[in-house]
């Protein structure tokens, strides 16, 4: 093309708008995770399950304030796991081992925005795990918080996700489609146990117990545990920084493993 | 900058490209050059290099030495891959998205996409955009890729084994608008192992061996580098005869028929007419794409 013409185009070319382009990735990746039922089904109605059994339904009475709002800061800790994990580790490993991640490095997009579509995708699905855990605590428990703690406990579960979005990325990278799942519930489960979701501390051996802050779910859940008692935990932002030293260093790996790949 | 020499705009090309994986050398120093208005067919055999270079132009991965290039740019930058359209022959679309979100998600990346209509019209979905593309068959689903390959407007279009799994009509279809594309100034890279398809579509074919060019140009060009006829018919003439016949390059038999291969058919014919009175069931054929290819890549493998 002639200089003069490529900068008639050049003025009368369109704009492509990268917000346009994050806004219809993250829909279409949340409708695909949506509608797979292998993916929403555990990944919502467990934490909503777990919480109904475990704090109404195998309790003969309610039960006391203090644990009822413990239970909704791990389950909510435990419902924004899932989302990071699986929605990337799985997706990724199909999309490389398939080749769609092939085709949308050669499409038009900035690799930035295929993964921030994920990561609002996860967000997007803890967010819905948190709202519908609190309706749940709300109505069946006995759960009462002030506006502002049932707030932070959101936007928690919201920014929660955020490294296991990144540990996620990492699995994805290293295994292959049908492997991811299967490597992500050996990560999940444990972790979800040694780190004090699912099971008190107290509860564990006190070796393993003190090896719970190497997780990072032990971090995110003891914020959540802060928020619902409605004091901060002493070293609340060594838990936050705990929790971004993981998020750069599974990124940091996922994205050099990602270069190696490609 | 896109590049014009004479009257052909180059919009693609490799120059001197090489890339080697580990001990194994996938391209040697390739040239190729991709016109705008014409359809290039990229053949050869298994290995032989075709992938890489179309990654190489895709970006998908860089050369060792020398260089890709897309509209005179590096195939790495957006407003380059903004101009271009991608099949290939293994992308597995989300099985849960429907026709149409897939169509409307790749229309957004591009800042003068066709409509979803105009895709589906293109591509024959037009029953297809409320199905979800993990229920459909497999020829819909490369009818699905087509359509996303074409939905930003290409000026270049890449096509991996575009009509695999595609029924004759569907793929008469997918021929029209590639031609209908082309018509309209488009280039297209087309590598495929259907042979009549290339041979139908393809003005330039460029043909790889154990990663390098290894003959370029048009079909005529091409099997004027080989066997110029085939002759088959029923004989009596002897086989040790015919071989010393002046353009007579090979000669056997095969019970009652007569196969000769030579450069120049008119004269052999009249010879064998004059001298055979009994002879019949005469064929007089050109190479086919296939022998071309056959004759071009053995004679690099026995290089």
């Amino acid at each position: 093309m002639s200089t003069v013409s490529q900068q008639t185009s050049a003025l009368a070319e369109p704009r492509v708008s990268a917000l346009n382009i994050l806004w219809l990735e993250t829909l279409m990746e949340f409708r695909r995770l949506l509608r797979n039922p292998s993916f929403s089904v555990p990944v919502i109605g467990f934490p909503l399950l777990f919480y109904v059994l475990f704090t109404i339904v195998f309790n003969p009475r309610l039960p006391s304030l203090g644990v009822a709002r413990h239970m909704l800061a791990a389950y909510t800790v435990f419902g924004a796991m899932a989302p990071g994990l699986f929605g990337l580790g799985v997706t990724l490993a199909i999309d490389r081992e398939r080749g769609l991640l092939q085709l949308k490095r050669a499409l038009p997009m900035p690799p930035a925005l295929y993964l921030g579509a994920k990561l609002l995708m996860a967000g997007l699905f803890a967010a819905i795990v948190s709202l519908l855990l609190m309706v749940l605590a709300a109505t069946l428990s006995v759960v009462a918080l002030e506006a502002l703690q049932w707030c932070t406990l959101f936007v928690l579960a919201l920014f929660g996700v955020v490294p296991f979005c990144g540990l996620g990325l990492l699995i994805g990278t290293l295994v292959k489609g049908q492997a991811a799942p299967a490597l992500l519930n050996l990560i999940y489960l444990p972790m979800s146990f040694l780190s004090g979701v699912l099971l008190p501390l107290a509860m564990l051996p006190k070796m393993v117990a003190q090896l719970a802050p190497l997780w990072p779910s032990y971090h995110l859940v003891q914020l959540a545990f802060g928020v619902v008692d409605g004091e901060p935990r002493a070293g609340a932002s060594g838990h936050v920084l705990a929790l971004l030293a993981a998020a750069a260093l599974f990124f940091w790996a996922a994205y050099r493993r990602l270069r190696v790949l490609s | 900058m896109d590049t014009r020499i004479g009257e052909v705009e180059t919009v693609a090309r490799l120059c001197g490209a090489a890339k080697h994986y580990g001990r194994q050398v996938a391209l040697a120093g390739v040239d190729l050059s991709i016109e705008r208005g014409r359809i290039t067919a990229l053949l050869g055999p298994n290995g032989a290099g075709k992938s890489t270079a179309v990654a190489l132009l895709l970006g998908l991965t860089t050369p060792d030495a020398g260089r890709a290039e897309l509209f005179g740019d590096s195939p790495h930058l957006l407003a380059a891959r903004r101009r271009i359209g991608v099949m290939l022959q293994s992308a597995a679309l989300p099985e849960t998205l429907e026709v149409g979100e897939l169509l409307r998600l790749t229309c957004g990346l591009y800042p003068r996409p066709h409509s979803i209509a105009t895709v589906a019209r293109l591509a024959g979905l037009e029953e297809l955009l409320l199905q979800r593309y993990g229920r459909l068959s497999g020829g819909q689903q490369r009818r699905v890729q087509f359509g996303l390959a074409v939905c930003g407007r290409p000026e270049l279009l890449f096509l991996d084994e575009p009509t695999t799994g595609l029924d004759q009509s569907a793929r008469e279809r997918v021929w029209s608008t590639v031609r209908g594309l082309v018509a309209e100034g488009c280039a297209v890279l087309l590598t495929t192992h259907y042979l009549e398809e290339a041979e139908a579509l393809a003005e330039r074919i460029a043909v790889l061996a154990r990663g390098r060019l290894v003959s370029a140009g048009s079909l005529g060009e091409l099997r004027a580098q080989v066997i110029h006829r085939h002759i088959r018919c029923i004989s009596g003439l002897g086989v040790e005869q015919v071989r010393t016949w002046e353009g007579v390059r090979a000669a056997s038999r095969d019970a009652e028929w007569l196969d000769i291969h030579a450069t120049r058919a008119e004269g052999i014919v009249r010879r064998m007419l004059a001298e055979d009175p009994e002879l019949k069931e005469l064929e007089v054929r050109r190479a086919g794409l296939a022998e071309v290819l056959r004759e071009i890549t053995h004679a690099e493998a026995h290089a």
